[in-house]
């Protein structure tokens, strides 16, 4: 690490822009980054281990916990690759509840996304306090729902956990209609801030082939221009019957990737209201068995979280619980170009390179 | 009936109004009293001049004057973090500190008690005296710098023939203040951060001088009352009349005093606290402190050196003029707050970039046209509203740079054309991207 030249600086554990526990530990010469070390593991809860020793159901709790600032996105992708091995059929309004709740998740994530990357770049909280308002009021749905605001555990296998109330339906309606304004501001207020663009602008360029051998995705690899999303290569949850598109970047530097987030955020609008369009009655959830034992076998479902390519990997062997689950977490996959993208650049390139990357480290160390 | 009438809206604006024009008449009468607080300490110098020899009594009413301004400035740094942060509040769409007291006004106090209940934590390999000296030694220049103020007329602690110069002078000390503060500390953070600090105070200062000097050039003083009245006289403004300069110093001190959108010596998100990463309890509260003095601070020197300090169209003749000088002030310090909530920060090679190949250079140039306009202005003093002419030509020129700037150095820096994402229909990896970009 630390030679002649250089010195040895700690970013994290505790460093307001690791978003969270998190340590890098640098080889600086001046301002300039010579040298990495990516430390993880501070926040490991043995999330993978410890689900083999709980029933298929009580597991859905640890995946909101993962990515907890997409626990929805989590909750669904374990229950649909549970469903997938144990061959359960959710009813059509639950999958569309789904829908909506991700979709909800994903502009939540987002917003918190960009705002802090905004942080990042020195702005003294005022995007993010603005991103936040439309955070908040995803979040007070969610409350309204199943009481939970950032650990939801609201999906269940064949279904969701409780049908949302009416007044639901309103709020929601009335957040719908803003958002796409809201967006519009973020864009007049950082887009062309000339500050913002100095800071993010060619810096942290990630090529489509590096995103590609690094098996990167979510808006980090859609930021390099590779329209790839889960959404549209592989639908799951009916997704191929929306009309909606792929934002993808032009060059894969940090402001692409903010921008690709923000386009995201209208793009998830447009599902919304469609899935609210197309709200078949009925039940929102099949009856299951209380202990599920599926025959033994291996599944690995993938779908699109807001980070990327969320993948959980279940082996079962006939018992009510799991014989080893693991989770793909995009953000950790995400990470692993950081050492590329920040050596030889300075102390705060690489602070808003890593923002703008957007991991979230209870999914990193699970 | 009676009951419903108290509770009518119309009578609760009709009294609120009643209150406001009592208020009114209570505060013209008041200000009429302390219309010119020179009556004060000329009545003090007296009073210690009948009892005293007259080196005693000069030295006394001095100190007691020196008090009154530390005072003020103490007033300042507890009411001015208060409003900083209820301002930034509404900014970010939230209510601010609103627990301690009325509106929230005694949390500066609550907080100061608190950091001063604070253990202050000294690192087991810091270098000790340098590191305990820095906390109150940077109170220096925060509090000396305010002394050739012209609060008013006959209002001012300190009214020297150098004034220019020696505000000057004295907030250069804050520099290896700092980088005392951060080497001591022995933390990389630290160092970076007050490498940095030196590197820009270093930078920031040419541009702030050559501004001054431009100052000094057209009204030839260094003294502030004289700069005040010079404009008053001439019934302009410098701040008009020299708008690059109010730009350059306006700009290049929120360096020196590390305001958003130049605050990367304590960059949060970056390296910390910066300098002070390794002050605990009041110790860092004191450095916070003399932060928020010094932006008061720039707002003072800018009122009274480009905004006409405490002349306001004649209105100074019906309130006290120290009333529309702590206006103005608070105005720019508003301004400041402004840009702290709205900026992202910038980089330290952008802001060396800035200061050395735009600003430095801009200033130079800038105090060249104003020193021809200087010598014409004094050898055709004949014609009338010669100054008036020249106000409107350097307005001009300086929109029309900011407007060249706008649009072909950023169009050229930047290229918005291509800042939309594109929209992709189709899905496949590397292959589809490159179907994307062939149909681009």
């Amino acid at each position: 690490m630390a030679t002649e030249d250089t010195y040895e600086l700690n970013i994290g554990p505790q460093h307001p822009s690791t978003h969270g526990v998190f340590r890098i530990k640098v080889a600086m010469n001046g301002e300039t980054i010579e040298d990495l070390d990516m430390i993880v593991g501070y926040l490991h809860r043995s999330m993978e281990k410890l689900s083999e020793e709980r029933t298929f159901t009580q597991n859905i709790p640890f995946t909101d916990r993962a990515d907890y600032l997409a626990a929805m996105s989590n909750n669904l992708g374990y229950c649909l690759a549970i469903e997938k091995i144990a061959d359960v059929i959710p009813p059509q309004r639950a999958t569309v509840l789904r829908v909506i709740f991700a979709e909800l998740q994903r502009i939540a994530s987002h917003a918190m996304a960009n705002g802090t990357l905004v942080s990042d770049a020195g702005a003294w909280q005022t995007p993010l306090m603005y991103m936040f308002r439309e955070r908040e009021k995803i979040l007070d749905l969610f409350e309204m729902t199943c009481g939970a605001r950032l650990t939801t555990n609201y999906m269940r296998i064949g279904g969701v956990a409780f049908e949302p109330p009416d007044e639901f339906y309103a709020q929601l309606n009335s957040l719908l209609g803003e958002l796409p304004d809201r967006v519009d501001e973020y864009m007049e207020m950082l887009s062309e801030n000339e500050i913002f663009i100095a800071r993010t602008k060619n810096v942290g360029i990630i090529t489509p082939e590096d995103a590609i051998n690094a098996s990167l995705s979510g808006p980090a690899l859609r930021g390099s221009g590779v329209p790839w999303d889960l959404r549209k290569a592989e639908p799951y949850c009916g997704y191929e019957d929306y009309d909606f598109e792929i934002p993808v970047g032009n060059i894969g530097d940090s402001y692409d990737r903010f921008m690709v987030r923000l386009f995201e955020v209208k793009e998830s609008v447009k599902i919304i209201k469609q899935a609210l369009n197309i709200l078949p009655k009925g039940m929102h959830k099949t009856q299951i068995p209380l202990a599920l034992r599926p025959e033994p076998d291996q599944v690995y479902f993938r779908t699109e979280g807001p980070r990327g390519e969320l993948g959980y990997f279940v082996i079962t062997d006939g018992g009510p619980a799991p014989y080893r689950m693991h989770i793909r977490a995009p953000s950790f996959i995400n990470l692993s170009l950081l050492k590329k993208l920040a050596t030889g650049s300075s102390l705060p390139d690489a602070v808003v390179t890593l923002g703008s990357i957007d991991i979230v480290v209870g999914e990193i160390d699970r | 009936m009676i009951k419903k009438f108290f509770s009518n809206t119309l009578f609760i604006k009709l009294s609120i109004g009643f209150a406001t024009l009592i208020f009114l008449f209570a505060g013209y009468f008041i200000s009429k009293l302390l219309f010119d607080l020179s009556v004060f300490s000329e009545f003090i110098f007296n009073f210690f001049l009948e009892r005293f020899s007259y080196n005693l009594a000069y030295l006394a009413s001095s100190i007691i004057g020196a008090l009154g301004i530390i005072s003020f400035v103490g007033l300042v740094l507890l009411i001015g973090s208060w409003v900083e942060r209820r301002v930034i509040a509404r900014f970010q769409i939230r209510v601010g500190p609103n627990r301690v007291g009325p509106f929230g006004l005694l949390q500066p106090l609550a907080d100061a008690i608190k950091l001063m209940q604070k253990e202050v934590l000294v690192p087991d390999i810091a270098d000790k005296l340098l590191f305990l000296i820095p906390p109150v030694a940077i109170f220096l220049p925060a509090i000396l710098a305010w002394g050739p103020i012209p609060w008013g007329p006959n209002m001012s602690y300190l009214d020297i023939n150098v004034g220019i110069l020696y505000v000057f002078a004295v907030s250069s000390l804050t520099v290896p203040i700092i980088f005392f503060a951060g080497w001591s500390s022995m933390n990389h953070y630290a160092l970076l951060g007050s490498m940095r600090t030196v590197a820009m105070m270093v930078s920031y200062e040419i541009p702030v001088s050559l501004s001054l000097l431009s100052v000094a050039l057209v009204t030839g003083t260094l003294n502030f009352n004289e700069i005040v009245m010079w404009q008053s006289n001439n019934s302009i403004w410098l701040g008009l009349f020299i708008p690059f300069a109010l730009f350059t110093f306006f700009f290049a001190s929120t360096a020196e005093i590390n305001r958003t959108p130049n605050d990367i010596a304590e960059a949060e998100s970056e390296i910390v606290a910066g300098y002070h990463i390794e002050y605990s309890g009041m110790k860092a509260g004191l450095f916070m402190a003399v932060e928020l003095g010094n932006a008061v601070l720039l707002g003072a020197l800018i009122s009274s050196l480009f905004l006409n300090g405490w002349f306001l169209f004649g209105i100074e003749n019906l309130v006290p003029p120290y009333i529309i000088f702590i206006t103005k002030t608070v105005f720019i310090y508003l301004l400041l707050i402004w840009l702290r909530a709205t900026f992202p920060r910038f980089r330290l090679d952008q802001l060396m970039n800035f200061a050395w190949k735009t600003l430095i250079p801009a200033s130079i140039i800038h105090f060249f046209v104003v020193a021809i306009e200087v010598s014409i202005i004094s050898n055709f003093s004949e014609i009338p509203y010669l100054i008036v002419l020249f106000t409107v030509i350097n307005i001009s020129l300086v929109v029309l740079l900011a407007y060249l700037w706008g649009k072909i150095f950023h169009v050229q820096q930047y290229q918005p054309e291509k800042i939309q994402p594109r929209f992709a229909a189709s899905i496949g990896g590397l292959e589809a991207m490159k179907e994307v970009s062939s149909i681009d």
